[in-house]
């Protein structure tokens, strides 16, 4: 009896693991959450990728115009397929692309963007992944859109695919 | 072309040796002659060899830069070093499941032949327990993965395998790795033949124990491979990160440990018998869940090869298929021993495994909730959490002290009923490792108390298993070492994180750089010439507090085709610490950036695994087992 009852417990225990599954399969890799009350970026210090030097958040993000952060690894699978998306994007003038390249080996990443072009106006080293945690992200890759008043007003986690291409497109219009 | 045709009918044939199999284990299973049917033998030969042809093909195929194969296109090219060539055909989806069924067919004809002793129906019944395995691999790959998809017209050139793969270590980290992680099929086929048949017993548990124990080192060894990868090629500064792919390694490992201590007692004593069945079923589900959650692209990781939904699909369904099967089976014919099972006298080596288990157990809900978590939370709600270190860190590192002060007694115990002996002995090592710790510690760190309780357990344990190895003159040697092995693993790796230091500065040529009665000279640079690239070694010398010197040479690459700069870092490795130097131009002056790391004891966490592995290897050839 008390077998039985194991046995009719752990099978639904172990349905309900599939079905989890097989909706978690059929999600999209990409995922918008809701910001509810928009958010301040966060005041940091990063060191810039080419010079090693450190510089404020607040010098970064001094220009009137639209940010995007986008977070990056040359191990990041995704980040490769995503990659050719943001070099179009980067053709666009009204947005100034940022990139923060997320606990990745330098010369790696040096390697990485040299391969497939540099969409960035500017890439800030996270070696650590602290950066990552104040920008609230979730792992890489992650796209972080931010307006002309710098706020927060969207992210994507996940690639980006083309859909979201043509969104950021119509906003900075 | 033609290795293609080969590779790809080879595995059709194997497929169908495959129904052939079942089809004359069942015919023979009923039958009253004494040994298998040799026709068995030869056919599953024959399915080994077929594999094996097919996985040459698709070495052949990579060798010759054969890009009329749509995995050869994608994952090789022609300016690749052979070496690269070669490991690249396991370095993808497609033939990394190919080596999955390699192992499979090589374990079920191994398994064959050294199970002569054993009787015939539990022997047919691992079989095809197997084949079932192997059949679900087969239509997989034929169906989802084909490694031998043909591309009309061939393109000249191929995609390349990604740089950062490109590794001496990574090369060889899948198959051992895969040894391990697949080679534990043979323990769950074998755990519910065994159940089936009602054959689990002392003779089972001698004869299971050596697969246990094969799959074991291997998986030992490949997760520690992997490791080094990533503590070199990453760089990111460290030797586990808690990744998901990390994390699906490390299940299988904690269940197959807590598995091989069970077989202890299974040999011995014939108990424990349900702990037996359900961690051999769960190590290979955990296999199968590991690759799941890797290869379906529903974690986005290093070993994301390809995110395609079907394959997803698929191997979910059946992961779940096997899941029922094997509980199904466990429900329908286990039957628990009566005699007094689970009623061990306290103090005894058998509650000393059980104690284990639980132990295991528990840092294994950690980690399965640490990586399945996130999804859950994804998939139920429509907030996204990712789990990082800390939140291990956190959990784990409470129990590890009771668990390593456990580990140091449990083991001193006897079978059946024991006394701690040689109380005066433990009470004066206790004392030491403490006073030790303390003394060590003071100035060091800010967590005293903390790190202090950790690292006495921690050299607790190194005491009593090197006591243990001096004087015991070899009696149990095989555990010794391997305990030992893990408590020095448990003090690298403590002390590394505590003491690793890093400095980073911006220096010119003729400069010194100090700290801490230490001094960084930046001697000269020189300029070299190689045919594909030029580049700038620096020659750095460090002079740390006892004026010691140590050369560190990084260097810096220019490829002209086409223009790449790469840092290559020169790493020194000392018994006591690992220097890490690595340098970049600062553009628009002579300045030049460099990172200069201490990394404390980062080789003896490698020795200290290999430790471990050579104590399970020890415990593999042993003549007799001991008292």
């Amino acid at each position: 009896m008390k077998n039985k009852l194991t046995l009719i417990i752990l099978f639904i225990f172990l349905s309900f693991c599939f079905i989890i599954f097989y909706k978690g399969l059929s999600n999209s890799n990409t995922y918008i959450p809701k910001i509810n009350n928009e958010k301040n970026i966060p005041v940091f210090k990063a060191k810039d990728f080419n010079t090693n030097t450190y510089i404020d958040s607040e010098k970064i993000f001094e220009k009137n115009s639209y940010y995007i952060v986008n977070i990056w690894a040359s191990w990041c699978v995704p980040c490769r397929k995503e990659h050719s998306l943001l070099m179009e994007l980067s053709k666009n003038q009204s947005v100034i692309l940022i990139g923060l390249n997320y606990r990745d080996n330098l010369s790696n990443a040096k390697k990485f963007i040299y391969e497939l072009g540099n969409p960035y106006t500017q890439i800030l080293i996270d070696k650590e992944g602290i950066l990552a945690i104040e920008f609230g992200a979730y792992g890489v890759p992650e796209t972080i859109f931010i307006d002309k008043n710098k706020k927060i007003i969207k992210k994507f986690v996940g690639p980006i695919n083309k859909e979201i291409l043509d969104e950021i497109n119509i906003i900075v219009k | 072309m033609l290795a293609n045709q080969i590779g790809y009918y080879s595995l059709i044939l194997g497929l169908l040796s495959s129904f052939l199999l079942c089809a004359i284990s069942i015919k023979d299973f009923n039958k009253n002659n004494k040994g298998v049917n040799q026709k068995i033998f030869t056919l599953s030969f024959l399915q080994l060899t077929f594999v094996v042809v097919s996985f040459l093909s698709l070495i052949l195929s990579f060798i010759n830069s054969d890009f009329s194969n749509e995995t050869v296109f994608n994952n090789s090219h022609t300016t690749k070093p052979l070496f690269y060539k070669i490991s690249g055909t396991w370095g993808n989806h497609e033939g990394s499941l190919l080596l999955w069924l390699l192992v499979l067919t090589l374990f079920i004809f191994l398994f064959l032949i050294k199970s002569r002793e054993q009787p015939k129906k539990y022997r047919i019944l691992t079989l095809l327990f197997q084949q079932i395995i192997i059949i679900g691999f087969f239509l997989f790959v034929l169906m989802t993965s084909n490694p031998f998809n043909f591309l009309f017209p061939t393109p000249n050139e191929g995609l390349g395998l990604n740089p950062i793969l490109q590794d001496p270590v990574l090369a060889i980290h899948p198959p051992i790795l895969y040894l391990g992680y697949v080679g534990s099929s043979i323990i769950f086929s074998a755990s519910l033949a065994a159940v089936t048949q009602n054959y689990i017993s002392k003779e089972w548990g001698q004869h299971i124990k050596k697969w246990v124990l094969a799959s074991w080192i291997f998986l030992t060894i490949g997760i520690m491979l992997g490791s080094i990868w990533a503590y070199y090629e990453l760089g990111w500064g460290g030797f586990w990160f808690w990744d998901p792919v990390e994390n699906v390694s490390l299940m299988p490992w904690l269940t197959l440990t807590a598995l091989l201590h069970c077989t202890l007692v299974l040999e011995r004593r014939n108990d424990l018998t349900s702990w037996v069945v359900i961690l051999s079923i769960t190590t290979f589900t955990l296999s199968m869940c590991g690759t799941f959650l890797v290869r379906s692209g529903i974690l986005n990781s290093v070993h994301t090869f390809a995110s395609d939904p079907t394959r997803g699909i698929f191997i979910l369904i059946f992961l779940f298929i096997l899941i029922f099967l094997s509980l199904g089976i466990f429900f329908l014919f286990h039957k628990e021993n009566n005699k007094d099972s689970n009623s061990f006298f306290w103090l005894s080596k058998e509650t000393s495994i059980l104690i284990n288990n639980w132990f295991m157990m528990y840092f294994l809900a950690v980690v399965l909730i640490g990586t399945v978590y996130p999804i859950f939370i994804d998939v139920i709600s429509v907030e996204k959490i990712s789990v990082g270190p800390p939140f291990y860190h956190k959990l784990i590192t409470p129990f590890l002290a009771p668990f390593l002060l456990f580990m140091a007694f449990g083991s001193k115990l006897k079978w059946i009923k024991s006394k701690i002996e040689e109380k005066k002995l433990l009470i004066m090592f206790f004392i030491i490792s403490v006073t030790l710790t303390f003394i060590i510690l003071e100035n060091i760190t800010t967590d005293l108390l903390f790190y202090t309780v950790l690292i006495s357990a921690a050299f607790f344990l190194f005491f009593t298993t090197l006591k243990e190895l001096f004087l015991k003159k070899f009696n149990n040697i095989s555990q010794t070492i391997a305990h030992f092995g893990f408590s020095l693993f448990i003090l690298a790796v403590l002390f590394n994180s505590i003491l690793s230091s890093e400095i980073i500065t911006n220096i010119k040529v003729g400069e010194k750089y100090n700290y801490n009665k230490s001094e960084i000279f930046f001697k000269k640079i020189e300029e070299k010439q190689e045919s594909n690239f030029n580049s700038i070694v620096g020659y750095f010398k460090i002079t740390d507090e006892n004026s010691k010197v140590t050369w560190l040479k990084p260097e810096l690459r220019f490829y002209n085709q086409p223009i790449t700069i790469t840092s290559e870092a020169d790493i020194k490795t000392t018994l006591l610490d690992d220097k890490f130097l690595v340098m970049n131009l600062v553009k628009g002056n002579e300045y030049f950036n460099i990172r200069y790391q201490i990394k404390p004891f980062m080789i003896w966490i490698w020795i200290s695994i290999l430790l471990i592995s050579i104590g399970g290897l020890l415990s593999l050839f042993k003549k007799k087992y001991e008292k």
